[in-house]
Parts: C-alpha cells; structure tokens; sequence
C-alpha cells in the first residue's frame, strides 16, 4: 500500500510522550532539511504538501478552473457563491495576481464578518439558542472580533474568562450556553478544552483516557478553574401583564477557594486543585478564570500556545473539509497529524504574526493545495479521506454548504439582497427562523443538536418545495428571471446567464444543446416556465448543493 | 391534521397562473412505476420499535431499584405481572404487562459523555475517527427495507431525530426524521406536483454531468437521496403518519379515542397530556405502530429530559414516568391485541444510566457501569430480569456477565431474522460485524 511510509512516519511521532506534546514543544521536521526555515509561509506549506504526493507516488489533481475557484472561495470566505456579476468580473480579469487579490478583497467584505460570525456563534451556543442566552449578544461580540481583526488569543480569553451582562459584555453567552444543567461545569470545561484547545478530555471526567496519558485527575483539574462561575438569570415585571417574565442573564465569579472532588472508578474520591499542563495556581486566586486565560496565551521558551495551533487546525478544516486531525478538535500523541510539520509552522507563524485571523485564512487560501480541482483521477484516487485515508491534499475535498450557505447562495444567485427588502440584518432574523425547521436540540448539558439539513430527505424536500425556492425561481417583474428572460437576446446567452448565477460556470456546448432540446417540449408559450423549470434544476442540483 | 406542514410560510400563489402551461408538460413517466405496485404491503413483518431515551435515564430508579441502600433514593419497588421481577411504584401500567417485557440490568458500557454514549448504544462501536458506522436502524433499513419492494415511504423512520448517521451504508438508510405529531415540513404544493415531471427530467440532466465528472460520492448519493423523496412525496403511505387518517389498503383505520387513551396518562396524571399536548410521546409511539403495521421495520421513538443533574425523584414521579409509564403500556397492549407484538421488538435505552450517588442537587449524575436496557415482544422469552448489579447498584454484580449494546442488536437481529454472521464493508474495505460482533442475550431467546 502506497500510503505505508507516512504511516511509518507517523506512528514514530505518535511514540514521542504526550507531556511533550502538551508543554507545545513544535515536533520539528528535517524533511526539508536546513533551508526549511528561510522558505515563506505559503512556500513552505506548498513544499511540505508536496513531499507528501511524492513520499505516497501520486500525483496531484490540475489546477481548479476560474470558474471552480472562484465559487469556492466565496463559499468558504464569504459564506455564499459570487452573484452573476463578481462571478462575471472574475472572470474578465487578466491579473496573474487575480487569486491573490480576491482573497484580499473577500476578507475585507462584510460578508467575510457575516460568514465567520455565523460560524464561531454555532460553535459557541449551537444553532438553537439554548434557554437564557442571547444570539444577538453572541453575535454582535463575534462581529465585532472579526470586523476589527482582533487577535486570535485576545478573543479567547474574553470568551473564556468573560463576565458580565448577556448582551453588554456578549462573550459571556459561550459560558451561559455550556451552563444549561448544574453539572459543575463539567460541559463547561469539556467544551472548552475541545474548542480551543483541539483536545476532547470529556470522557475523562469518569475514567483516564484509553489512548493517551491524560487522566482523570487532569480533568477535574481543569474543571476547577471553572468552579467559581455562576450564572444568574435575572428576572423582571412586565408592566403590562403584571407577571414576572424572563430578564437578561449574566455570568459572575463566586468566592470558591476550596479544592474539586471527583469519583474514581474504584469509588474513591480524590481531590483536584487548579492545575493547567503542569503548571499549578494558588487555590486562593481571586479569579482562576483569569489565570487560566493568561496561562492559555502564556508562550514561555518559545513554545506555541495550543489556542494556536487549534485555530490553525480547525482553520484548515474549515476551507479543505479535513483539518490535519480528525475529527479538528482530537489533537494529541494518540491522533496524529497528517502533515505535522505545516501544522507547526502556521501554528508558530500565526502566533508570530499576533493571532492575526486574516493572515491565517490568506495563507490557507493561497496555497497551491487549495488552487487544486476536486476532480481526481487514477493517479490519486487513494488519497480519499472520506474512506478514512488521511488526507493529502492532492484535489479539493467536496463539502456540502451548510444550510446559512445556502440560504445567503439562493439570495445571491437570485438577486434578492437587492430588491430592497431591508438589509442584512433583516435578513439575519428571517434567515435565523427558517433555520430552525432543521435543528432539534437533544436538551442535555452538552447542549449539543442534530440537524436534518445533511442531505437527507427533508433538505430534499426543502430544495424542491419550499418557499424559499420557489421565492428564487420566481418569474414576477423584477425577479431574476424575469429580468432574464426579458431581456432581448438568445436563448443560448440567456442559458449562459442562468448557468453563471447558480453554478458559476457557463454551460457546455452539450448542455446548451440538451436544454434546448428539453426546451422544446414546452412549445412557444411555455418558454418561461422552461426557464424557470431549468433553473430550478438547476438549484436542485448536486453541483450547487456541493462545495467543490 | 394535515401531514405536510410548510414550516412557517404563508402560501404564495405566483404559480397559479401558470396552470394552463403545466398541461403541456411531459408525462409523469417516473410515477408510473410506483402506482404499479402501490397495493398492499405485507402485515406481520417484522419490525423494531427503538424507545430512545434521551439524555440517559437513571435506570435505578425505574428497572433496578435499591431499597434500602444509601443509593436507592425516594422511590419502592412493586411487583409485575412477571414472578420474580419488579420495578419502579411509578411505572404500574408497565407492570401489568411484564409478562411480554423483559430488563438487562447488567449493561456496562463505559461511554459516559452524551455524544459518545449515543453514538456506541445506537451503533454497537465506540466512536473511531476513521469511520463512520451504521446506527442500527440503519442496518435494519439496509438488510430488511432493500427486500421490501411494496415500500414506498422510508425504511427507518426516527421521530424526534438524534439517531446517528447510515454511515458506509449510504445516505439512502439514513433516518427519516420527522417530528412527534408526524408533520413533514415543504410539502409539494399542487402546481408543484404538475410541475415535478419536467423539473425532475431537467435535473436528471444536469445532475449526470456532475456525476460523471468524478468527484467522489456525494453527487451520487445527491441523487439517490432525492428518488426516495420524490417515492414519498407522492407516496400513499404517507396515510401512517397521520394517526387520525385511514386507508384500508394498508389496514390502517383513523385512530379511535380508545386507542388513543391507551398511549397517554389520563389527564391530571402526568399533567395535561392530551394527544397534542404534553411531549407527544403517545403520538408519536401510536405512529411508530401504523408505521410498523405499513411495513416500515425500525421505528425510532425520542423522550427527551433524562439529564437529571437535579430533582430527580420530583422529576421522575411527576412528569418523566408517567409518560413512559402509560407510553410502554399502550404500546405493548396495541401491538398484542393486533397480532404484531411477537413480530415487533421494543427496545429501551438511552446513552447511559445515572449515577447510584445522589448529587447536592438530589440530581444522578452520568453513568456507564452499571445500569439497564428494557427488551420486549419480537417472540422473545420474556417476563424475566436478566443480570443483575451489586446491592448499592454501583457495579455489576460478581457472578453476572456484563451486557455491550452489541449484545442488544445481536439479540434484536436474531428477533428479526437478520443472519448474525452478516458483515458489512467500510469504504476503506474493511469488514464490520453486524452488531460489533455481539451474541444474543441466551436467556431471552427461550
């Protein structure tokens, strides 16, 4: 099997002990021999990819058209396709620095703010609002991090260390989301860990791990940071009805000095004080909350903060569909990484540049990996991770837009942010309610959902039959169609024109030809509702559902 | 009650102009094949009910009380109709039909985090990053729906979502979801259904492009996914879901009040739990019946709030037991008067058990060692309690053979005569026992 060497290869890094792993000391490579250092970022990240298809004898996928690039790009940057025109732009511009230049200009885009706020306030409080936490508060702290640029670790630790008023200081909402059950922040302290640590401690609350050395005492060692938070939920008199209605929320620090108990398995009970990778807190902390903040960013003899390479991790996964671990939040000596060596050296670049998000994503961005077609062939069919291959980046992986990409798309390919009907933020709240028909929350302290919006049979129905679509394959003046299909011109460029709006793409000469063939079954009179019927395949189809 | 819900819409009617051009369409040529063979469904088939409890529910107060241990908390036990077994004071309609029911109280399945415990109950496999197994309803859909020609709406049906993933078995076995009161979200409007025919011969041609242009498996799946929603969308059986609805082609009458009241606490026990009240659990279980009796072989039924972190007797006694309670009862008793019972397994689980210790908050917390599934109908030999926990319910007892969920499918699989020595390849190649490799619990197969 041709994947074996880096498998060797890995294993023999998964021998290396786990304290060295969590003190963050970067495993480095000698691959690239002494040069490695002087390459830039992106040189180093392309050379390192592609020692992996030589060390694996396959070769990588050709470049991704225009027109696949570009439809990609949008999705993963700016949360939804291009529209007719920015497609069409793209499209007409020579630059050789095209690809450069777009990323530059996506990550300056308000949508850029709309897409990262969407994704970071789903991590943090899920897609259903849990009881007594404030989306808006959420969001708005979200957007504000991602317009300003702020750094990486500043916005953790407001996350992590955040107190105060749901809606005055919106980073406390994460805590108010991971408090739904009095579990003696149990989930608080799994979720943290996982999110922006990249480690899954949470089966270690009952037992220590079966694959690596963390053990049970590290957890409630952690959890004891998180001991001191309470959450009040205030509430108020509604003037009107004279009864008492829910008020705003609000995290504080509670005086706890004492130590943390926990069961073994035997049913012993031992003690766990505030202790973070070894390094110990005075118990009698005012806030170890604080501490633990500043022991997350600590960076002593040079080491890279794991908040770092977590963010590198899940960043990846984010614009490849595989992060360098799976799944993005299991980092550790049990899982290793498929390419160790990039994740080190953005993790430590990242940290370098001061946590600088936009950096980190044009980095990604402009690599040759991401520039590569998802089409693949003989020569690296194996590299296939979604047969549980570790991923080499020789071709794009296919995604699935998740369903706020597909909402903002729909309004995109059909021009519907322009008709006027308010702005985002109206847009936001109708896109938020018609969000909820897919999410059922399992009302456990993990706070965690399931959505049916995953190819199944009610996101099916949805794309045939909803009103959402049917709102985009309407023919009124003034709809996309309409205004298509008016204009004067042939057939063949309206087609063009409906292939570009939704897939980013013009149609082949086959496809115009089969078109017009099906066409021609609606005689003269139905011409529109041929239109609108292409269209609505169109939109129904596996290629605008899929990320590629 | 209507079955299709627009979720949250209003109609629109802009295409109701276009009537008079939808006659000109193509012909419904891909309906054509379903109305053939749309006539009767086989009745004893067999079938799975999954009772799905999530959030983990403390099984100590319910099947495997402690009396007079530190641990054994407010509530006694009594006796059911099965000698020799008993269970909680608040479950007595359950316990008037033991006889067809039967407890593993030795379950020890170590997974004690939500989303892990879910995930190795409903599959039988401790979550591997590599793969993506099967839940079982997945399996069944897979080794039973595919035979089952006469089958227009899904072969795994989840009411209440949360049941995992077909994983390498493909999208088309994945779970329908659909909610409690049997609502499906966008249905077709009647213009819609007119237009379907030409909309879905444009798709097919766009759709192959993508397809062959090989990129993977989604675009494929993509496809399948929307045969089987098309099958449904202008499937008969969609009768099933709605309990207040008959079509005697499939025996299903419009359900009586009787048989209503047999799924659901009487009101003031339980609070106001009418057929639209309260959680739906009644509903949704009477469903899971009409679904069974139409052919469909896993049904998978969702309680939710079993995270009793606090006030648990309060809980339990007022509002979480006497849905389950009278919920068990009614199904069990339906299935028996119909003839389905001995064709139709009930299993009772959720993630884990809850912790013997009660908490400062009178809560349990999670717990894996030691706790209890229920099993019944299916032909099984039931009435019994089998394995037991030590007398503080903190570990399985010593002379007890610990219990995996694999055991459980492998006992639902023999049930339902599904071959145990069925294998499955992952995409990577690999073989995957049914069940994880589990053996049927001996003492239930009589």
């Amino acid at each position: 099997m041709s994947t074996l060497p880096q498998w060797i290869k890995r294993m023999t890094g998964a021998t290396l002990g786990i304290s060295v792993f969590f003190a963050g000391v970067a495993i480095c490579s000698s691959a690239h021999g002494g040069d490695a250092s002087e390459l830039s970022t992106i040189e180093f990240i392309d050379a390192n990819i592609q020692q992996g298809y030589e060390d694996n004898e396959i070769k990588p996928s050709e470049v991704a058209s225009d027109e696949e690039w570009v439809r990609r790009v949008y999705l993963d940057t700016a949360g939804r396709i291009p529209t007719l025109e920015e497609t069409k732009q793209y499209l007409s511009d020579e630059s050789p620095r095209k690809k450069t230049v777009l990323i530059g200009e996506l990550l300056d885009s308000q949508d850029y703010v709309r897409n990262f706020t969407t994704i970071w306030t789903n991590n943090c409080i899920g897609r259903r609002t849990p009881r007594r936490v404030s989306r808006n508060g959420m969001e708005k702290f979200f957007r504000e991090a991602f317009a300003k640029n702020r750094p990486w670790n500043d916005i953790v630790v407001d996350i992590v260390t955040g107190e105060g008023h749901f809606e005055e200081n919106g980073a406390v909402n994460y805590t108010l989301a991971q408090m739904q059950m009095p579990d003696d922040a149990v989930q608080l302290t799994a979720m943290t860990t996982k999110m922006f640590l990249g480690m899954q401690v949470q089966c270690t609350q009952c037992h220590n791990h079966p694959f690596n050395n963390w053990q049970q005492s590290q957890f409630w060692e952690f959890n004891s940071f998180f001991r001191q938070v309470r959450k009040i939920d205030h509430r108020k008199v509604d003037p009107v009805t004279g009864r008492r209605v829910d008020d705003f929320s609000e995290v504080v620090t509670r005086d706890f000095s004492g130590p943390v108990f926990f069961e073994k398995r035997s049913g012993l009970m031992q003690v766990a004080f505030p202790i973070y990778m070894g390094k110990k807190v005075d118990p009698n902390a005012f806030d170890r909350r604080k501490e633990f903040g500043k022991l997350l960013v600590a960076a002593d003899s040079g080491e890279t903060p794991l908040i770092g390479k977590a963010f590198v991790n899940r960043m990846w996964g984010q614009y490849f569909g595989y992060g360098f671990t799976r799944p993005v939040d299991d980092m550790g000596p049990h899982n290793p990484a498929s390419h160790p060596e990039v994740l080190d050296r953005l993790a430590a670049d990242f940290v370098k540049s001061d946590y600088d998000v936009k950096q980190l994503i044009s980095w990604i961005a402009n690599s040759d990996a991401y520039s590569l077609t998802s089409q693949f062939g003989e020569d690296n069919a194996v590299d296939n991770p979604s047969a549980g291959e570790m991923p080499l980046f020789s071709h794009m992986y296919i995604k699935t837009m998740q369903a706020e990409q597909l909402y903002d798309s729909l309004i995109s390919a059909t021009n519907a942010h322009k008709s006027g009907k308010g702005g985002w933020e109206a847009q936001e709240s109708q896109r938020r309610r018609w969000m909820q028909q897919f999410v059922a929350a399992f009302d456990t302290d993990e706070n965690d959902e399931a959505t049916t919006f995953n190819g199944t049979i009610p996101q099916a129905l949805m794309m045939m039959n909803s009103e959402l679509i049917e709102k985009a394959v309407n023919t009124e003046r003034g709809s996309f169609l309409f205004e298509t299909f008016a204009k004067p011109g042939k057939d063949s460029e309206k087609l063009q024109e409906l292939y570009l709006a939704a897939l980013s793409r013009r149609p082949s000469r086959g496809e115009i030809g089969n078109a017009q063939k099906l066409f021609s079954a609606y005689g003269r009179n139905g011409k529109v509702y041929a239109y609108q019927d292409l269209f609505w395949a169109l939109l129904n189809s596996n290629e605008f559902i899929c990320v590629h | 009650m209507p079955i299709w819900n627009n979720y949250g819409m209003g109609r629109r009617h802009f295409m109701q102009h276009m009537a008079t051009a939808a006659a000109t369409l193509p012909a419904m040529n891909f309906l054509s094949h379903l109305q053939a063979n749309a006539a009767t469904v086989k009745a004893n088939n067999k079938a799975c009910i999954l009772l799905w409890m999530s959030g983990g529910p403390p099984t100590i107060d319910i099947w495997d009380l402690k009396p007079g241990s530190k641990n054994g908390g407010e509530f006694s036990p009594i006796d059911t109709a099965a000698p020799s077994v008993q269970i909680s004071e608040h479950m007595p309609e359950t316990a008037k039909v033991f006889k067809d029911l039967s407890i593993v109280r030795s379950m020890s399945t170590r997974e004690a985090d939500h989303g892990r415990g879910r995930y190795f109950m409903h599959t039988g496999y401790v979550p591997n990053p590599t793969v993506t197994h099967p839940t079982f309803g997945s399996v069944v859909s897979y080794e039973v729906g595919r035979s089952r020609s006469a089958l227009e709406i899904p072969s795994f049906v989840s009411v209440g979502g949360g049941s995992g993933q077909a994983g390498f078995l493909g999208m088309s076995h994945a779970p329908f979801v659909v909610g409690s009161d049997g609502q499906i979200n966008n249905a077709p409007t009647e213009e819609g259904k007119k237009r379907l025919p030409g909309r879905l011969e444009m798709l097919a041609a766009v759709e192959s492009n993508f397809i062959k242009s090989k990129r993977g498996e989604l675009p494929e799946a993509h496809k399948d996914v929307y045969k089987n929603a098309v099958n449904l969308m202008t499937s008969r059986q969609m009768t099933a879901f709605d309990v207040d609805k008959a079509d005697p082609s499939f025996g299903l009458e419009a359900e009586s009040e009787e048989t209503k009241a047999l799924y659901n606490p009487a009101p003031g026990g339980g609070g106001a739990m009418g057929m639209r009240g309260g959680n739906g659990f009644g509903q949704s279980l009477l469903m899971a019946r009409r679904l069974v009796q139409t052919g469909v072989p896993f049904v998978e039924v969702n309680l939710g709030g079993w995270d009793l972190h606090q006030d648990v007797f309060n809980t339990l006694s007022q509002q979480r037991l006497p849905v389950l309670d009278r919920g068990i009862s009614g199904l069990v008793t339906d299935l028996k008067q119909r003839g389905m019972l001995d064709d139709t397994v009930i299993v009772w689980m959720g993630e884990f058990g809850r912790t013997p210790r009660i908490n400062q908050n009178t809560g349990r917390d999670h717990w894996a060692a030691s706790w209890s599934n229920m099993i019944g109908g299916g032909g099984l030999a039931n009435g019994q309690a089998v394995g037991a926990t030590d007398a503080d319910g903190v570990r399985v007892a010593d002379n007890s053979k610990a219990y995996l969920p694999g055991d459980i499918w492998a006992t639902v699989a023999h049930a339902m005569k599904i071959p145990l020595n069925t294998v499955h390849t992952s995409k990577r190649g690999r073989p995957m026992k049914l069940a994880n490799g589990g053996t049927p619990i001996k003492e239930l197969l009589g």
